[in-house]
């Protein structure tokens, strides 16, 4: 019975959300303040149907319902109570429920803290919004209905995917809906801006933030991804180019974009049109990365769906939000005012330069994904495009992009100095040299050109340092003022340091990980040593163990450094009961920031085991330094500039109290 | 359809925890071993998803890594490895596409769009060095700011 009403409350979703969608918009048109009220209430009501909607089928996954087809098919009474949960959006239906209700959070976050912005555009914003949850509950109910039932009810459930059942994987997908769903936002804003032909001062205050906490979700939720797939997967790689991994990639290289061009919308009122594009845009790729993945057409490991009737209503819900919104653009954009003006060398114009880049890297990714597509539908040619060609490609246009970093916040809005920008930061650019060709030296060499990477990486790190320290006026100034003009630096300086120092953290870390790693490919037998990055690996022996709901044969490796043993570890290969599915459990050992990757293969004939053994230098800065780059994020976020806002709308007109000026 | 998607999920899985390069396949010879693994890593796994024949334990994985190491020893380059390959799997098998007619939109695209992006802020910047930047305000707004300054 619950769940028929979860189901019902759904249907109740999306007649609100029908409401949503036209009401508002019309009352935005008359200026009819009751009608433009709905919104507000509407979203708020939407959010509460889809929340308890959501919260009925993670019910019936938590107490194994399955007389649920979805909880039949996704989850199992002995799976961990942890990974009933995070079965709710470990599969198809699921996940599109996870979707939605973040959706209708944020457009309940909008209605309810949205109260500073001129009626009309929260209006229109809600309803852009509302749009999208139509498509969505829609797409929901017709194709990937979640609440369908089995009659008669089966005893057991068919597992959760055994590759899902992590903790990382349980958390990856919120975070990386945070950040996708977290773009609509800025779409819905974008679509009103549009719809009312004008950008006004709420609107540019708005963005930005959102743009922001999109953008530090989205950057969480790929290094978890990444990371995921490096200690599940066992083959040590951290980044596949799959198609799936570009999904979330592409928008995030274009939300990037739009978070640097918004920042210039919001000092200094340039690019205004610009960023509705990008705005349009960011959401839109993420919409497509959605959907790619959802829809099954790039099949890939992480593709769950394969159905063509889904595959159809995706692609017109693309057409219909893409293309509506760059018609729309099209026809509204000339429409909307320029912002001001500024010298190409500028702050402006170096945000401009990285706008420049990052699009093009975007759409470089976004091709390379799309075009063995493509060439296969027009021609029936096939191709492959792998990652040999996005290392070269994305590469090249990125270098430029690491090196011009660190000139940007030095530069001064308006009209810059670049020659004085080159004074100041030519030193730190030797520095950088010196210290890379020093790390090589010690690392005992390898490709020439890692030096250069390496050298980027840390410019990237000591331009940040020195923004703050010039900021501060550190050496210009007494130490003690110097001090108090860090600490009263605002929170986004800091934010944009610790973000551009974390993006050079983890160039660090795939230079050198990518240069200087080492690998074992070994037949052992017990008691044999394996030396690997300085450590002796000596094999123990296997023996077979019980999960809840695996079997696995585990192998035990002690780790010696100058013959004392420091560490021991377990690798093991698991087999999932109820799908009888093969998975395996590398064994991963940290040193500082670097890891020992112990992974085991086929036992031999001779009582042996295959084992891959890796030595991964540095390589925890790669995922360390997103982290940095998300915590460069909240910071900034913390901004009080962000926190306070437009100035209430309620506020009592009070009349202005100036002083006579003489 | 549901048992038919397990299935595959299945056999696309169970090639998940690969174990690519096994110890019987390494060639003697160091210099030789690491050609064969970067030609290895160039190439698709015809029957997995996205993976070189290096990260992949397929069996047809297999058969080609022990082909590219048997070219090797009887003295081809690595071109003449590729074209072998390339002669008897087809074009599908190379992660990186040939430059050619049907792949030159895939290499153009970078530089097709650093020039389209170049061209169009040059384009929009002297377009727009002549007009005035607008104001944020409503006529509405307006009016109500100049009552304000008047008072």
């Amino acid at each position: 019975m619950i769940i028929e009403i979860g189901h019902y409350a759904l249907i109740l979703a999306l007649a609100t959300a029908l409401v949503i969608s036209v009401v508002p918009v019309v009352g935005a048109r008359r200026l009819d303040r009751a009608m433009m009220d709905v919104a507000s209430v509407g979203s708020l009501a939407m959010f509460a149907l889809v929340a308890f909607s959501f919260a009925v089928l993670t019910y019936a996954h938590v107490v194994s319902d399955f007389s649920v087809a979805n909880v039949w098919e996704n989850s199992h009474s002995l799976v961990p109570l942890l990974f009933k949960f995070s079965g709710v959006w470990g599969n198809h239906e699921g996940s599109m429920m996870l979707w939605l209700l973040i959706l209708a959070l944020f457009s309940a976050l909008v209605a309810a803290f949205g109260r500073n912005l001129p009626d009309t555009l929260r209006a229109n914003v809600l309803a852009a919004q509302a749009w999208i949850s139509v498509a969505f509950i829609l797409f929901i109910l017709l194709t990937s209905n979640p609440f369908m039932r089995l009659d008669p009810a089966p005893a057991e459930g068919k597992d959760l995917n055994p590759v899902l059942q992590d903790v990382g994987l349980a958390i990856h997908p919120p975070l990386l809906y945070l950040g996708y769903v977290g773009f609509s936002i800025c779409f819905s804003f974008a679509v009103a801006a549009l719809l009312e032909g004008r950008i006004d001062a709420a609107w540019e205050r708005w963005v930005r933030p959102w743009t922001l906490a999109a953008w530090t979700f989205l950057t969480l939720g790929i290094a978890m991804g990444s990371y995921w797939a490096y200690y599940e997967l066992g083959w040590g790689g951290w980044w596949f180019w799959d198609p799936v991994e570009n999904a979330s990639f592409i928008p995030w290289l274009a939300g990037t974009a739009l978070l640097h061009s918004a920042l210039v919308m919001e000092k200094r009122e340039a690019l205004k049109i610009w960023t509705v594009l990008l705005a349009i845009l960011t959401f839109s790729l993420s919409l497509m990365g959605t959907f790619l993945v959802r829809s099954g057409v790039l099949t890939s490991v992480h593709a769950f769906a394969s159905d063509p009737t889904r595959g159809v209503f995706i692609l017109c819900i693309l057409l219909i939000f893409i293309g509506g919104a760059l018609s729309l653009f099209a026809f509204r954009a000339p429409r909307l005012s320029a912002g001001g003006l500024f010298a190409p060398i500028s702050r402006e114009g170096a945000l401009v330069l990285n706008n420049l880049i990052l699009t093009v890297a975007c759409g470089t990714v976004l091709t390379g994904t799309l075009y063995p597509l493509l060439l296969e539908t027009l021609t029936g040619d096939k191709i492959s495009v792998g990652p040999p060609f996005f290392n070269m490609t994305f590469g090249l246009l990125m270098a430029p992009l690491l090196v011009i970093v660190p000139f940007g916040p030095l530069l001064a809005w308006k009209r810059g100095d670049l020659l004085a920008v080159f004074q100041r930061l030519y030193l730190l650019a030797i520095l950088a040299f010196v210290a890379a060709v020093a790390f090589f030296y010690v690392e005992h060499g390898g490709p020439v050109l890692a030096v250069l990477g390496l050298a980027a990486a840390l410019f990237l790190i000591f331009g940040a340092i020195a923004d703050l320290w010039y900021r501060a006026g550190v050496g210009k100034v007494a130490a003690s003022v110097a001090w108090t003009r860090l600490a009263g630096l605002p929170r986004s300086a800091f934010g944009t340091a610790l973000a551009h120092a974390g993006l050079g953290v983890a160039v660090l870390g795939i230079v050198v990980v990518t240069t200087f790693e080492t690998e074992h490919v070994v037949e052992m037998k017990p008691r044999q040593t394996v030396e690997a990055g300085g450590y002796s690996v000596r094999f123990d022996g296997k023996r077979p163990a019980n999960g809840p709901n695996y079997s696995e044969e585990r192998g035990h490796f002690s780790i010696g450094r100058g013959g004392v043993e420091v560490a021991d570890v377990w690798s093991s290969k698991r087999i999932y009961t109820a799908r009888q599915m093969p998975t395996t459990e590398a064994g991963i050992l940290t040193f500082g920031l670097s890891q020992l990757y112990v992974s085991l293969g086929g036992g031999t004939n001779d009582g042996g085991m295959v084992v891959r053994i890796w030595w991964k230098p540095f390589i925890l800065c790669i995922w360390g330094g997103a982290v940095i780059m998300a915590i460069g994020g909240f910071v900034s976020l913390s901004d009080r500039r962000l926190r306070v806002g437009a100035p209430s709308r309620r506020a009592k007109p009070a009349r202005p109290a100036m002083e006579p000026a003489e | 359809m549901i048992r038919r998607f397990v299935l595959a999920l299945a056999v696309v899985l169970s090639s998940v925890p690969a174990f690519a390069v096994n110890p019987d396949e390494v060639l003697a010879d160091p210099k030789l071993e690491a050609r064969a693994r970067a030609i290895s890593a160039e190439l698709r796994c015809m029957v997995c998803q996205n993976q070189s024949i290096d990260d992949s334990n397929a069996e047809l994985a297999k058969d080609l890594r022990l082909l590219v190491r048997e070219r090797l020893t009887d003295g081809d380059t690595d071109e003449q490895v590729m074209n072998y390959i390339v002669s008897r799997y087809g074009e599908f098998v190379l992660l990186k596409p040939r430059f050619e007619t049907k792949t030159i939109l895939l290499w153009g695209a970078p530089l097709l769009l650093v020039v389209a992006g170049g061209l169009s802020l040059i384009v929009f910047a002297r377009k727009r060095a002549g007009r005035p930047t607008g104001s944020k305000l409503t006529a509405e707004e307006q009016a109500r700011l100049s009552e304000l300054l008047d008072e």
